[in-house]
């Protein structure tokens, strides 16, 4: 079983969004992702200034047992990389949502962070991949 | 579903993530696999290797038969218990499986093989015993769980019948002890002391858990994997197959050439291999950069050729990747590898990299 927040929008390949008060959007990967990782041992975060493109690979997640692509969810401008992440990338599995974070983002049109699925949308979609 | 050894259910109310391994349904961590690296390393640890098949080889020719049928030579072992690992190979020089295999008594020797090959083993050691009247038991009422590191042999000590206990303390490295049913070993799989112990299959579940309550953390094949690559160990599947030797793939050390009149099933190939020298190597590599080696991903070696990574991992003690890689006979001190689409540079080093809780290599 797998922690979904009510609140956070999500892509079928486990990345979730926040909207932030200031308009940028937080983005990390799901707990189901971490779990399914494992321990996580390097994460490539991308840097600020750095243009992404919606369904663009722009972080790296790696575990011991796998590397991962983690895609942005909408075009836009990266405001920042969660530096933390270098020095401790099992903050992902202990904090996915939280202290985990990945990237944050400006993004060009806020409607593409409502065409994202909902927790409950994304609940089915993981129900769905397991049976 | 795959198939299940007797701790099954243990593991999936401990809350075990389970995969496929070969076939089995295996527990492959039970929350953090690096923390249960460091449990390892640093104190206790248990697996179950339920799903490794015991084999007990009973006859007055036994001896005779293993002579044949291993690489390595069963006239080593003289005294009661002792263990020797060996290759048994095709005739080819290809390796059909690893495995460990023990000196009970003189009409008695007891193997340990892998699980992804046990019936391919038994197959192949079946065809092989009837010329030497060997009967061959798969001892399918055995469980098999692997307590290793620092305080492994004192923890489990407290928990086995008290006489077992006292006779297992007293065993060196390598040596096994039989109290019928029940087998201890000093023998393990991640370069720390440790024992390898087969009970009873309905005593498993009980004992993991007694074992559970004297402070032997949980541990599962993640774990496994990233301590047996640090103390060098080679699995079967990845580093060796039925492609290759024992002379490319590091396991030379296993061959006993002497006598030179044991004509052991594979000799023949083998000699004509080293006559002309071998063309590969399996080596350690270590790398300094942000990068994990893997499987399959292919190694350059300036002015040489090209080579393979055979398995890779993350290390846990040494934070960084290390792995083993075959590659051509004349290779140096480095390589390049090829990591999602990157040169990534790194050290060619001999295995191993970790023995009892500490780094063999320079760092």
């Amino acid at each position: 079983m797998s922690n979904v927040p009510a609140d956070l929008h999500y892509l079928k390949s486990h990345e979730w969004a926040r909207l932030e008060a200031d308009g940028t959007i937080t983005i990390g990967i799901s707990d189901h992702a971490q779990q399914a990782l494992g321990d996580l041992v390097f994460v490539e975060a991308p840097e600020a200034g750095r243009r992404v493109k919606a369904g663009e690979a722009c972080a790296v997640v790696e575990s011991v047992k796998a590397a991962s692509d983690v895609y942005s969810p909408f075009s836009g401008e990266v405001v920042a990389g969660n530096a933390a992440l270098g020095g401790q990338p099992e903050l992902i599995n202990s904090d996915p949502y939280g202290a985990g974070w990945i990237m944050r983002i400006r993004p060009e049109d806020k409607a593409q962070f409502a065409a994202m699925l909902d927790a409950k949308a994304y609940e089915a979609a993981l129900a769905a991949e397991i049976h | 579903m795959g198939l299940r050894t007797p701790l099954y259910d243990t593991h999936v109310a401990a809350g075990a993530r389970v995969v496929d391994f070969g076939g089995w349904d295996m527990p492959v961590n039970y929350g953090s696999q690096i923390e249960e690296h460091h449990a390892v390393r640093r104190d206790a640890g248990m697996f179950d290797v339920s799903h490794m098949c015991v084999v007990d080889l009973r006859g007055p020719r036994v001896r005779e038969f293993l002579r044949r049928l291993l690489a390595n030579d069963v006239a080593r072992l003289t005294q009661p218990g002792k263990a020797l690992y060996s290759c048994m190979l095709r005739e080819h020089g290809g390796v059909i499986d690893d495995l460990i295999v023990y000196f009970m008594n003189d009409e008695w020797f007891r193997m340990v093989v892998n699980a992804g090959t046990r019936d391919k083993d038994l197959e192949w050691i079946r065809a092989h015993a009837g010329g030497y009247q060997v009967a061959v038991e798969p001892r399918l009422d055995l469980a098999m769980i692997a307590v290793q590191g620092p305080n492994g042999r004192l923890k489990a000590s407290g928990v086995i019948d008290p006489a077992l206990a006292a006779g297992a303390l007293e065993l060196g490295a390598f040596f096994g002890l039989s109290a019928d049913p029940w087998f201890v070993a000093r023998t393990g799989y991640t370069g720390e002391d440790g024992w390898e112990i087969m009970l009873p299959v309905d005593k498993a579940p009980e004992y993991w858990q007694r074992f559970k309550a004297a402070g032997i953390a949980q541990c599962g094949l993640g774990a496994r994997d990233t301590l047996r690559l640090e103390a060098g160990m080679n699995l079967y599947g990845n580093d060796m197959d039925e492609t290759v030797s024992p002379l490319v793939s590091g396991l030379g050390w296993t061959l006993a050439w002497e006598p030179q009149d044991r004509d052991f099933i594979g000799r023949g190939a083998l000699a004509v291999e080293k006559a002309s020298g071998a063309t590969h190597k399996l080596v350690g590599l270590l790398v300094e950069e942000r990068a994990v080696l893997r499987s399959h991903q292919k190694v350059i070696v300036a002015a040489v050729g090209e080579g393979e990574v055979t398995s890779g991992t993350f290390s846990p003690t040494l934070e960084r990747s290390i792995g083993l890689a075959r590659v051509p006979a004349q290779t140096g001190e480095r390589c390049e590898v090829e990591i999602r689409g990157r040169l990534i540079s790194a050290r060619v080093v001999r295995p191993p990299f970790v023995r009892n809780g500490k780094a063999t290599i320079a760092l």
